[in-house]
Parts: structure tokens; C-alpha cells; sequence
């Protein structure tokens, strides 16, 4: 089977600045992958590049193996995107824009669909009213509505929970979960690192247009090695001079190592300086860290 | 022709269907004022042809004008609108071909140009009644006319990227080249200078032909007229396209 996105050695040059320098990809079919990179780092160009929105200045794109220019009908018919920006038309009703972007795939008359896909993302109640009508949540929701119409296999969601409230994000990722669970390609780009850690099985992570890491999350996960316990001390904590305790206000103290050796080391150290520990919550490193690190190290 | 067309024709027809009092009941009160003010002070004055008087003189000439402003607003303020407002992606997604987003904005322009005519048409009817030589002229002028601006329509809101661009492309190209087309003179009244400048501006021959099929008399040979304002639909159409296929500006 074809993978549901390939991109090979992608380039997209501007006449101020390169966005992609050779970017290498698959996603396979199924997959809930994340896209990650500070702002700027070429995610979004890499979608538009996908979605037909830009053209690559060298390199191949393909969604379901149709080739993003040679074959775009066949894969455009084959891809969702929910833009990043909020945007609509403001002469339309919710339903009406529904139907004109599913008649726009040649899709007439599935207002079964239309139904169930407002009904997911509470926007029934919605359904008459003019877009301008509607708060951001709500337009946010049309937006991943316009994307589902035609029942894409592959769905790419850039940034759709930016400044959004928590009931939209659980209701969107309930949605977009069973999608997923129903063969759908998810990909997702966003700068909320635990919603990307707790859906997306691989990530790649992107820097100034190239691919800097590429894993599943779990192996990223694993790749920080680091641990980090956050303890509430009473008494001369600063006098008794120990090295690695980071203050952290109020009584408490972070202390980051990789094997438990250390963390026993420390205990028995602040035994000696008498030192009493109240309270030691110990903790992995999580995405944002492993991010963080291979940004800065990239 | 992929279904999609028919659904941007649709969406086309019903954005400004949506806001008729703005697109189209607003420039037929105006194409009406232009008549009661010109006829009241000019019709004495000035008979162009035998037997037609200066204010059923008028009426096509508006007609025309409204037929070509209209269909160039209609692409050009969908297309900008659409650019800014950013929602011009949902049309971008899709799998539809350059061919089939040029020809349904370009109908709706079409649409549009020759609903808001037929709207000028009717009022002005009740002031100076018309009769029509050559209907067949005056649809393939009117259509021909308002393809024309219709694809120049199109290619302004894709150039244009602030609505002052589209402004400056409507008021210093179109206003001009529909005002002094003839709308509301013949260009044998004008001084030698301003005729021969006139014979340059193929907005006259649209407006000259199309007066040709109400009249069955004007200003040159309604055959060099067609030539004219065909030959412009090709051109403006083949550049439309072109810039299309390339992406320009759209497709970035």
C-alpha cells in the first residue's frame, strides 16, 4: 500500500530565506503523526506544499501516492487540511459552507455526512446560523468540519487547538481519535507538546526547514535519559552546599540526574547536613524537554 | 468540467445574489440618476441619429456600463476579498483546475454584468422606449462585453493584494475606459484629438456595437466592433488563464 504522505528531498526557496532544505518523509497509512519546530521551522510551508497551496521549488510530494502536481485532482481528493488561521466566508450559513466545500470534491446531496460530522463537533445547533455569527471555537469547528466533508483518508491539522477552550480541544480530539481509529491518517502540527505526546505514535521534528528528529514518541521519550525529582527541604539547605539543588521557591528543590545512584547520593547527603526531606515527587522527562533539548542542540 | 465547478459557479452566484440591494439594485439607481440628469439637460440639445432621441440614445450606453462595471466588481471584489479575508484556501484545497476557476468566475461575472444591464434596461424602458433592430447583437455584445471585464476582474483581484490596489486598477483603468467610451456621445462630436483617442479604447466598440443592436445605426461598422471586443475576450481570457496555470500569486 502506498504511504499516506512521501515527500522526498523537498526544497522551497523564497527569494529572502530557503523554508525547506531537503525535507524526507513518510507517513504510512493509519498513522497519528505529529509535525513539530519552533515558529518559522517549515511546517506549515511543508503542508501548503502538500495541499497544492505552494509549489516546491525541487523535490516530490504524494498523498496516497498521487503526486501533489502531476496527479493533484487525485490528491486533493485524498487530503483534509484545517488551516491555522481562522478564517471563513462570511456570507454563508454553517451549512451552506458545508455544502459548497463538499460540492467543491463533487459531492451533492450528503447532508447525512454533513449532519454527522456537525454533530461530533456540537455544531448542529449551529447549522442556520452566518459564520460571522459564530464565536472562534465555533469557527474553529467549521474549519475541521470543511476539512472532513469529503471523508479524507489523510487529514492534516495545523495548529487546531491555538487558542482554543479545553471543551473544544476534548471534544475535537474524541473526534479526530476515532477518525484515526477508523483507518484515517492524522497529521498533526502543534505547539502544545502534551497533546502531541499523549496522540501522535511518531513525531517528527523540524528546524530551520530540516528534519532534526524523526521517531516514534515513545523512543523520543526515551531519548532523555534524564530524570528529575522536585523535593521540599527543611533546614540549611543552602549551607550545607550540595551541588545539582536548584531553588525553586518556597521550600522546594529540583534535582535532575540519570541514574538513581545520584538521587541516593543526594538523600544521604542532606542526611548529613541534617537536612530533612518533607516531600520528593520524581518525574520523566517529557516531550517539551526532549524538544527543547534537540531544538537547542540542532 | 469537474462537479466542482458547478458548486464555485453556485457559491459565485449566490455571494452576491446575497447582497442583491449592494450588486445589484444600488448600481441600476444609479445607471437611472445617470439618465434623469443627462437626458434632462442634454436631450434637447443633441439628436445623434435620425429618429432616436438623445435619451433612448442613452439608454444602451448606460445599459452597456452597468453590464461592464458590474462584471468586473463581481470577480475583482470576490477575488480580494477572498485573498484577505484568507478564505480564498477553500477554493485552493479542492481538486478543481485552473480552467474550471476561471470560467465559473468568470460566469458569475457574466451573470452578474448582464443582470444588473437587464435591470437598468427595464427601468429606464419607462423613460424612453426602445425598440430592438438586432437582438442577436445585443446578447453576443452584452456577453462578449461583459466576459471582458469579467476576466480583467479576475486578473485585478489576483494581482491586487490591499483593496486600494483594486481601487487605483478600477479608477484609474476601468472608470476611464467606460466613461469616455461613448456611453454618453457619440465620438463624432468630439474634437479630431479625442476621436482618434476614442478609436483606441476597445470599451467604445463594445458600447458601439451593442448600440448597433438596438439602433441598427453606429458609430463604425458593427463587424469591426465584434472583432474588436472578441479579440479583447481572447487576449484578456488567454492572459487570465496563463496567469492562472502559473499559480500567480494564488499558489505561491
Amino acid at each position: 500500500m502506498s504511504a499516506a504522505l512521501e515527500v522526498r528531498g523537498l526544497v522551497k526557496r523564497y527569494p529572502a530565506l530557503t523554508a525547506l532544505q531537503g525535507v524526507d518523509l513518510d507517513v504510512a497509512p493509519g498513522e497519528f503523526f505529529g509535525l513539530l519546530g519552533p515558529n518559522g521551522a517549515g511546517k506549515t510551508t511543508l503542508i501548503s506544499i502538500l495541499a497544492g497551496l505552494t509549489r516546491a521549488s525541487a523535490g516530490r510530494a504524494a498523498v496516497m501516492g498521487f503526486d501533489v502536481q502531476g496527479q493533484y485532482r487525485e490528491a486533493r481528493r485524498r487530503l483534509g487540511v484545517v488551516p491555522q488561521e481562522l478564517v471563513y466566508d462570511p456570507f454563508f450559513t454553517v451549512r451552506e459552507t458545508l455544502r459548497i466545500q463538499s460540492g467543491y470534491f463533487g459531492l451533492k446531496r450528503n447532508d447525512d455526512w454533513l449532519d454527522e460530522v456537525m454533530h461530533h463537533l456540537d455544531l448542529l445547533p449551529q447549522a442556520g446560523k452566518n459564520m460571522r455569527a459564530l464565536s472562534g471555537g465555533m469557527k474553529r469547528r467549521v474549519l475541521v468540519a470543511q476539512a472532513l466533508v469529503h471523508k479524507p483518508p489523510v487529514i492534516i491539522l495545523d495548529e487546531p487547538t491555538a487558542g482554543v477552550d479545553v471543551s473544544l480541544r476534548q471534544t475535537l480530539w474524541r473526534f479526530i481519535q476515532g477518525l484515526n481509529r477508523q483507518g484515517h491518517t492524522i497529521v498533526l502540527t502543534t505547539h502544545y507538546l502534551e497533546e502531541a505526546e499523549a496522540l501522535c505514535g511518531r513525531i517528527a521534528m523540524l528546524k530551520n526547514g530540516r528534519i532534526v528528529a524523526l521517531d516514534s514518541t515513545r523512543n523520543l521519550l526515551d531519548r532523555a535519559h534524564e530524570r528529575c525529582a522536585t523535593l521540599s527541604l527543611r533546614g540549611d539547605v543552602a549551607g550545607a552546599g550540595i551541588a545539582g539543588l536548584a531553588p525553586q521557591g518556597e521550600g522546594a528543590w529540583r534535582f535532575r540526574f540519570e541514574r538513581y545512584e545520584e538521587l541516593e547520593a543526594l538523600l544521604a547527603r542532606l542526611r548529613g547536613a541534617r537536612v530533612a526531606v518533607e516531600d520528593l515527587q520524581l518525574a520523566r522527562a517529557d516531550l517539551e524537554d526532549v524538544f527543547t533539548r534537540i531544538i537547542a542542540s540542532a | 468540467m469537474s462537479a466542482g465547478f458547478d458548486t464555485l459557479l453556485y457559491k459565485e452566484l449566490l455571494r452576491f445574489w446575497k447582497v442583491a440591494f449592494q450588486t445589484v439594485l444600488a448600481p441600476v439607481i444609479t445607471a437611472l440618476l445617470y439618465l434623469l440628469i443627462f437626458s434632462h439637460v442634454l436631450s434637447s440639445h443633441v439628436q445623434v441619429y435620425p429618429g432616436v432621441s438623445y435619451t433612448q440614445f442613452l439608454v444602451p450606453g448606460l445599459v452597456m456600463m452597468s453590464v461592464l462595471q458590474n462584471a468586473f466588481a463581481n470577480s475583482s471584489s470576490s477575488l480580494i476579498q477572498s485573498k484577505i479575508t484568507g478564505n480564498i484556501v477553500f477554493v485552493l484545497l479542492p481538486p478543481l483546475s485552473y480552467v474550471e476557476f476561471f470560467l465559473a468566475y468568470l460566469a458569475a461575472a457574466i451573470v452578474r454584468g448582464v443582470v444588473v444591464g437587464l435591470g437598468v434596461l427595464l427601468v429606464t424602458l419607462w423613460f424612453a422606449p426602445l425598440r430592438v433592430e438586432h437582438p442577436l447583437w445585443v446578447a453576443v455584445f452584452a456577453l462578449l462585453s461583459a466576459g471582458v471585464l469579467g476576466g480583467l476582474g479576475i486578473i485585478a483581484g489576483i494581482w491586487a493584494e490591499k483593496f486600494d490596489q483594486l481601487a487605483a486598477f478600477q479608477n484609474f483603468l476601468i472608470m476611464p475606459l467606460t466613461f469616455l467610451s461613448g456611453v454618453f456621445y457619440s465620438i463624432h462630436s468630439l474634437p479630431d484629438f479625442w476621436h482618434r483617442v476614442s478609436q483606441w479604447n476597445p470599451v467604445f466598440y463594445m458600447i458601439d456595437g451593442f448600440r448597433y443592436g438596438f439602433f441598427g445605426a453606429a458609430d463604425v461598422a458593427p463587424e469591426k466592433s465584434l472583432l474588436v471586443a472578441g479579440g479583447c475576450f481572447m487576449a484578456i481570457s488567454g492572459l487570465t488563464l496563463a496567469l492562472l496555470k502559473r499559480g500567480y500569486k494564488l499558489r505561491r
